[in-house]
């Protein structure tokens, strides 16, 4: 049997050429399987991650995944703001043990800005209820301070004491708050959340911002000097949206059904795990879609394997003859045949594994920049076994068909193969 | 000489959805070391009678004895290892696989047959033993790592040749081994085969349409006459 797989491996090597570019394909399309296996689930990992030890989410009424969206992600837009009056109403309802404002809007150099108060960082949770902690520097006290994010940090090479000046909407080159430069006063460790891309600064900074601003655009003719700005009412009538603590989670139906009540205007209240439920849902159908298709493209690969065995055998239909007839049993040559093939498909899911690692490595940073999915180098999670024995079996199943039909016509030609 | 090497009695074999049998031998016996000319046109049944021969074909009726084992009674397993361990088979061209190198080609037979590389190392490594015979067949040592494929059609047979020898199988089986060959290696070819079939002690049934080779052997057969199927395209 060793002899037989020796030869096996020689005959191959003869024929590196196209069992080659046949390699290559399995290797490809098995990376792009385990590639859009691994951005699912850590795609899937960040979306859970992302916040947690909120109880309520509360913004304008609308769709609850839009609010999430814009509250928890940054992304997006509200259409409608919320008044200050009623986040105070709420915040001071008994059930609710603390209320954190949330406003956006504006951006630093594609970096979203969020406009927040202190408790901020004392009360947001991540993962499994950890907190926010700084890795330099401090909260905001300054009405032009601001706190930083790890990524924006790392990719902007800002630290503590930096001046930073940030611009106006979602855009990197909106206008310009060119006249109300920020101090960076603390810098967050990274969390894996949208929190390492958020600029953090108090809510009477936009207010100041926005003070000589009208409609999204300056007013002409009417400059107010940073030095000045505290002269200003800075509270802000509007807020985007608020993140809710309560007393007790047993109040959360209680709390939110008494926030969507509310008189004063049209409030939405959304508890952040079920609203993270529906988004990951929206998306289901596209991850699904992405996961059938890279699946297809691995069938389409070991079916390439497939053809090119099969069309070999015309040309090797001697060379199986002279094996029979040096005393190769039909079973050897099955052998032979299904152990190329699976030698093909193992050697093309190991250059996947590589051309993973390799990808990850180079696509990382922009992964992380655009969807904010961080995608690390760690051992395969036993789905993505799954995923890569799956891929083996198959491999196995499409070496048998030429493997079958060698041992069939070895059985056929006897030693004279009939062209 | 020993018993039969090789020994058919009332044997019919007929192809898988063919009306008539193709072959219908009732005796033909070959004995040890016997050499002996079986002369057949081309589509006679000559391969089926060398597949029947090399027990990958069974016969409809009658038996097959080579080396004293009944084939019929032999399990397909077994009879591949008989195949490996007696029989050296010799074909009319292509006899080698291309990429592997011309020595290599030669020491198949014993990663196939535990008993021949025995027989092959008796006196010497079986790689001497390839080199020795490769030399007796005039086969120069500087072609010997090169890839079948790249050696002339005599070189390739010679190499087959040398194959087919390896280990001392009891029986030679050569199909048409000359026909891609020129009239004047034709000669030089079988002299060759003749002289290390019986320095090997070996039975060699020599398999050709050609009669005019049947003049060193030491006995002819003429397929037509011991096959009463009657001459009928091949099947």
């Amino acid at each position: 049997m060793k002899a037989v797989l020796t030869l096996a491996l020689k005959s191959a090597w003869a024929r590196r050429l196209t069992l080659g570019i046949t390699l290559v394909a399995i290797a490809i399309s098995s990376a792009l399987l385990l590639a859009v296996e691994r951005v699912r689930h850590d795609a899937r990992e960040s979306f859970s991650q992302s916040v947690s030890g909120v109880d309520l989410v509360v913004g304008a009424r609308g769709g609850g995944v839009q609010l999430m969206l814009h509250a928890v992600f940054h992304s997006g837009a509200a259409t409608h703001n919320i008044r200050m009056e009623s986040f105070e109403a709420i915040a001071s309802h008994p059930a609710v043990a603390w209320a954190v404002p949330l406003s956006l809007g504006d951006s630093h150099r594609g970096f979203p800005v969020l406009g927040t108060a202190p408790d901020y960082f004392a009360h947001f949770r991540h993962g499994d209820g950890q907190a926010l902690a700084f890795s330099s520097g401090q909260a905001f006290g300054e009405i032009f301070e601001a706190v930083i994010g790890s990524a924006v940090a790392a990719e902007l090479g800002y630290r503590v004491g930096d001046r930073v000046t940030l611009s106006h909407g979602m855009e990197a080159l909106g206008p310009e708050h060119g006249d109300k430069p920020f101090r960076v006063a603390g810098v967050l460790a990274p969390t894996g959340t949208p929190v390492d891309r958020t600029v953090h600064v108090g809510l009477e900074a936009i207010t100041a911002l926005h003070l000589e601003w009208a409609g999204g655009a300056p007013l002409p003719g009417l400059s107010i000097p940073a030095e000045h700005v505290r002269k200003f009412e800075l509270r802000p009538k509007e807020i985007t949206a608020a993140l809710i603590g309560l007393n007790s989670r047993a109040d959360v139906f209680r709390a939110q059904r008494h926030i969507n009540d509310y008189r004063g205007e049209p409030l939405l209240a959304v508890m952040p795990g079920v609203a993270l439920d529906e988004l990951w849902q929206a998306l289901s159908m596209v991850e699904r879609t992405l996961l059938a298709l890279s699946a297809l493209v691995v069938t389409v690969g070991l079916a390439g394997l497939m053809a090119t065995m099969l069309a070999s055998l015309n040309e090797r239909r001697r060379e199986l003859a002279i094996l029979r007839a040096l005393g190769a049993g039909p079973g050897e040559i099955l052998l032979m045949l299904t152990a190329e093939g699976l030698l093909v498909t193992t050697l093309g899911v190991f250059a996947g594994c590589a051309l993973l690692a390799a990808g990850i490595f180079l696509f990382a940073p922009l992964l992380q920049a655009h969807f904010g999915i961080i995608p690390r180098w760690r051992m395969f999670a036993p789905n993505e076994w799954m995923l890569l024995a799956a891929i083996l079996a198959t491999g196995l199943a499409a070496s048998l068909v030429p493997g079958v039909r060698a041992w069939r016509m070895s059985l056929a030609d006897g030693l004279t193969p009939r062209n | 000489m020993a018993g039969p090497a090789i020994l058919l009695h009332d044997v019919a074999f007929r192809w898988p959805r063919q009306p008539r049998p193709c072959l219908d031998i009732p005796a033909l016996r070959v004995d040890a070391g016997e050499h002996v000319f079986l002369h057949g046109p081309s589509g006679g049944g000559k391969s089926t009678l060398l597949g029947l021969l090399g027990g990958v074909a069974l016969p409809e009726r009658g038996c097959v004895e080579v080396l004293g084992h009944e084939l019929t009674r032999l399990s397909g397993r077994a009879r591949d290892r008989l195949r490996a361990d007696s029989i050296g088979f010799l074909f009319q061209q292509f006899n080698l696989l291309p990429w592997l190198a011309a020595i290599d080609n030669v020491l198949l037979p014993c990663t196939f047959s535990a008993r021949r590389r025995e027989r092959a190392e008796k006196e010497r490594s079986p790689r001497d033993e390839a080199g020795r015979l490769l030399a007796h067949l005039d086969l120069a040592p500087d072609l010997w790592r090169k890839p079948a494929a790249e050696l002339s059609v005599g070189q390739q047979q010679r190499v087959a040749a040398a194959r087919a020898l390896i280990g001392q199988p009891e029986i030679l089986i050569a199909d048409e081994p000359t026909s891609a060959l020129d009239a004047p290696r034709q000669q030089i070819f079988i002299d060759l085969l003749l002289k290390e079939a019986a320095a090997a002690g070996a039975a060699l049934l020599f398999v050709s349409h050609d009669a005019r080779l049947a003049a060193h052997f030491d006995r002819t057969v003429a397929l037509s006459d011991i096959n009463r199927a009657a001459v009928e395209p091949a099947a």
